[in-house]
């Protein structure tokens, strides 16, 4: 059993599907509003340095997210490589 | 009165299409059973006068941030005939949301798909027909900025209204159609949430065909240089720089240009006009009111420069990015991103910046973005300090005495914000648009540098009028003194605040000019030309130059940009905070910043022998 991957571990250059949100009512909602739901692909753009905000696409739309917040979006586990 | 509400999501150019229909021509206006103003404008459609309400932007009929609370509490309010919603072409993705609770609260609805050429850019297609019969709305492409689809649109709520009307007449005679406010929105609109993706998703299927791949290659170019981790923010701060540089080279002189022409009419047409008035009469009006105001009008050129640029910055999507790049250092500060956008917006004005905080949820970091806001150098202080430094240093000293005051204005929000941020803690989350670079039209540039202008001229005139006033009748009453001497009411009024002022290094009459400052900082130069009694700047100038060293000029630019902005601000902290102790609170804190600061630079000065 592995662990469940987050948004905020995703790695600069690589994208991977969305499978849960586990955040409150208010953030859910916003996530959602930005096109962060369930079943989603995102891809990562870019880490800020000094643990700064990510930048991630999602759909037609690029947005900026901390790391905090993003943990609260799960992925779906990559397929390990052969 | 039909009323026409526009709605969407931000970075949907939701005000620039309000703008292209109403020509401009809104107003603030009071609504029932909400707190906050509203823009709105008349719009003539077909002989038939509406009003268009704009509300502000919201992601979400469900949110919960203060601006969709707003919006909700007017739906539930106000009986409308329309709602004009506005969604980016592009985005339907996630905009659809949007329009799907919308129709859910079963509200009448004219779509308008902006940003169609952007849309077209990306290689988005859209399927108008299905997604209207989806909806059950009609459906249109729209560009505001390029101005296309605005006669089909005002077309389109033409007939809607006509149809509203008679479905109305049909059920209540005589009613005019109108509709009933909105109950029960909340429940009615969580009984859908559980659908809403699916059917979001469902309509995507049916109406929209998204690019197999992202097509915006300008703004990853971009991103690439501008997000770079180590030259992102040098280079931030190298255009805001030469942005700065740009506009007094070009503003200063503009200013300087005006500034005299005034002069000379004031003495070449207006002192012969009113010669037969009575002395008093006669310096009152001139004195007084013409000169006053005419310092102050000669600074519009330099504040519109600084509105076009911000307004081309701030339309770029530049600002986001600068959201992005500072978000790690404002985090420390107990801070995000966003403070620091609205920070560098309250260096136009620090009101709409404190208006701005309610994007923000959380109240402990919206009390703290409030409380660093008031120190940015508005262009209200930006007119002093241009002044002042021209007086006092050569032009190349004076430039970096300006740049000098920009440093110490970041440097008490920042110090405010260490001291503070304990206090006002938060955990805000933060999810923001980096919208896709973007280049506004001329037209857009000027219209909307114009607006804000206006908007200031109009807000801060009142001010100007009475502070001048107040100003010269207190400087020549009681009547036969000497204007402006010991015996004055403006003496006696300087001489009682140095106990306080003298240590600091202000004298009298700059003293009278500080607490006339307090209720905005317009009037401090239309007061110091009052009180000197010279209109001409540069006589001005060499007045004030004869009358108080550089070390006092500088201890009162100093004063002049950490103490309370103005009045405007001290009542908008007021009425966003809902709270008498914190508004206190963040005066004396000025005032306590802006003494300290001025008597730690006096006395230093004092021991270095500057003085």
């Amino acid at each position: 059993m592995r662990k469940q991957a987050h948004l905020a571990d995703l790695a600069p250059g690589h994208s991977a599907t969305i499978n849960a949100i586990e955040a409150t009512a208010g953030l859910r909602h916003r996530l959602e509003a930005m096109g962060l739901s369930q079943g989603k692909q995102v891809l990562m753009l870019r880490r800020g340095w000094w643990s700064g905000p990510l930048h991630v696409r999602v759909g037609m739309t690029e947005l900026m997210l901390r790391r905090r917040d993003a943990a609260c979006v799960g992925l779906e586990p990559q397929p390990a490589l052969p | 009165m039909t009323t026409i509400a526009v709605l969407g999501m931000p970075n949907t150019g939701k005000s620039t299409l309000f703008n292209q229909l109403t020509g401009s021509h809104a107003h603030i206006g009071n609504w029932p059973g909400i707190t906050v103003d509203l823009m709105q404008a008349s719009l003539e459609l077909q002989g038939q006068s509406a009003q268009l309400v704009d509300l502000p932007g919201i992601y979400d009929l469900r949110g919960h941030s203060e601006d969709e609370a707003v919006v909700r509490r007017f739906l539930e309010a106000t009986p409308l005939d329309l709602v004009v919603l506005v969604l980016n072409a592009s985005q339907l993705d996630r905009q659809l949301r949007l329009a799907i609770q919308v129709q859910r609260l079963g509200l009448p609805a004219l779509v308008l798909l902006n940003m169609a050429d952007e849309a077209r850019r990306f290689g988005v297609s859209i399927d108008l027909g299905a997604l209207s019969r989806e909806l059950e709305m009609p459906v249109l492409l729209v560009s505001a900025k390029h101005r296309r689809g605005l006669g089909e649109a005002r077309h389109a709520m033409v007939k809607l209204l006509a149809a509203g009307c008679e479905q109305g007449n049909g059920e209540r005679s005589g009613d005019r159609g109108d509709q009933k406010p909105l109950a029960q929105l909340e429940n009615c609109l969580e009984l859908g949430d559980a659908g809403l993706q699916a059917q979001i998703s469902h309509l995507l299927g049916l109406a929209v065909t998204l690019p197999p791949q992202w097509r915006d290659r300008l703004s990853r170019r971009l991103d690439g240089v501008l997000l770079h981790p180590l030259f992102g923010l040098p280079l931030f701060f190298l255009v805001m720089a030469l942005m700065f540089q740009a506009i007094y080279a070009v503003g200063v002189p503009l200013q300087e240009g005006l500034g005299s022409l005034l002069d000379a009419f004031g003495k070449g047409v207006i002192a012969p006009l009113i010669g037969g008035l009575p002395v008093f009469l006669q310096g009152f009006l001139l004195e007084g009111l013409y000169q006053g105001i005419g310092t102050v009008s000669a600074f519009l050129p330099v504040i519109f420069l600084f509105f076009l640029a911000m307004g081309v910055v701030e339309d770029s999507g530049y600002l986001s990015r600068a959201a992005y790049l500072m978000d790690a250092f404002m985090e420390r500060l107990g801070l995000d991103g966003r403070s620091f956008v609205l920070s560098l917006m309250g260096f136009g004005c620090n009101v709409p910046a404190i208006l701005g905080t309610r994007v923000m949820r959380d109240r402990g970091l919206r009390l703290l973005s409030m409380l660093i806001i008031p120190f940015s150098l508005c262009s209200a202080r930006l007119n002093v300090f241009l002044f002042m430094a021209s007086v006092f240093f050569a032009p190349r000293v004076g430039a970096l005495v300006i740049f000098g005051l920009y440093v110490i204005s970041f440097a008490a929000a920042i110090l405010t914000a260490l001291i503070f941020k304990g206090r006002f803690n938060s955990s805000e989350p933060l999810v923001l648009e980096l919208p896709p670079y973007r280049f506004p039209t001329l037209r857009q540039m000027f219209s909307r540098a114009w607006l804000e202008v206006r908007h200031f001229w109009f807000w801060a005139r009142r001010f100007i009028i009475f502070g001048v006033i107040a100003v010269w009748l207190l400087n020549n009453l009681p009547f036969g003194v000497e204007p402006a001497s010991a015996e004055s009411f403006s003496g006696l009024m300087g001489r009682a605040l140095m106990p306080i002022l003298g240590p600091i290094g202000i004298n009298p009459k700059l003293a009278v000019a500080l607490v006339f400052g307090f209720i905005a900082k317009e009037i401090v130069l239309g007061g110091l030309a009052v009180i000197y009694s010279q209109a001409d700047p540069i006589a001005l100038g060499n007045a004030i130059a004869a009358d108080v060293t550089w070390v006092q000029a500088i201890s009162f630019m100093l004063f002049t940009l950490l103490y309370t902005p103005c009045l405007s601000t001290v009542a908008v902290i007021r009425s966003e905070s809902k709270s008498a102790k914190f508004t206190t609170f963040s005066v004396l804190w000025s005032l306590l910043l802006a003494w300290g600061t001025s008597f730690a630079f006096v006395q230093g000065a004092r021991l270095m022998g500057w003085s």
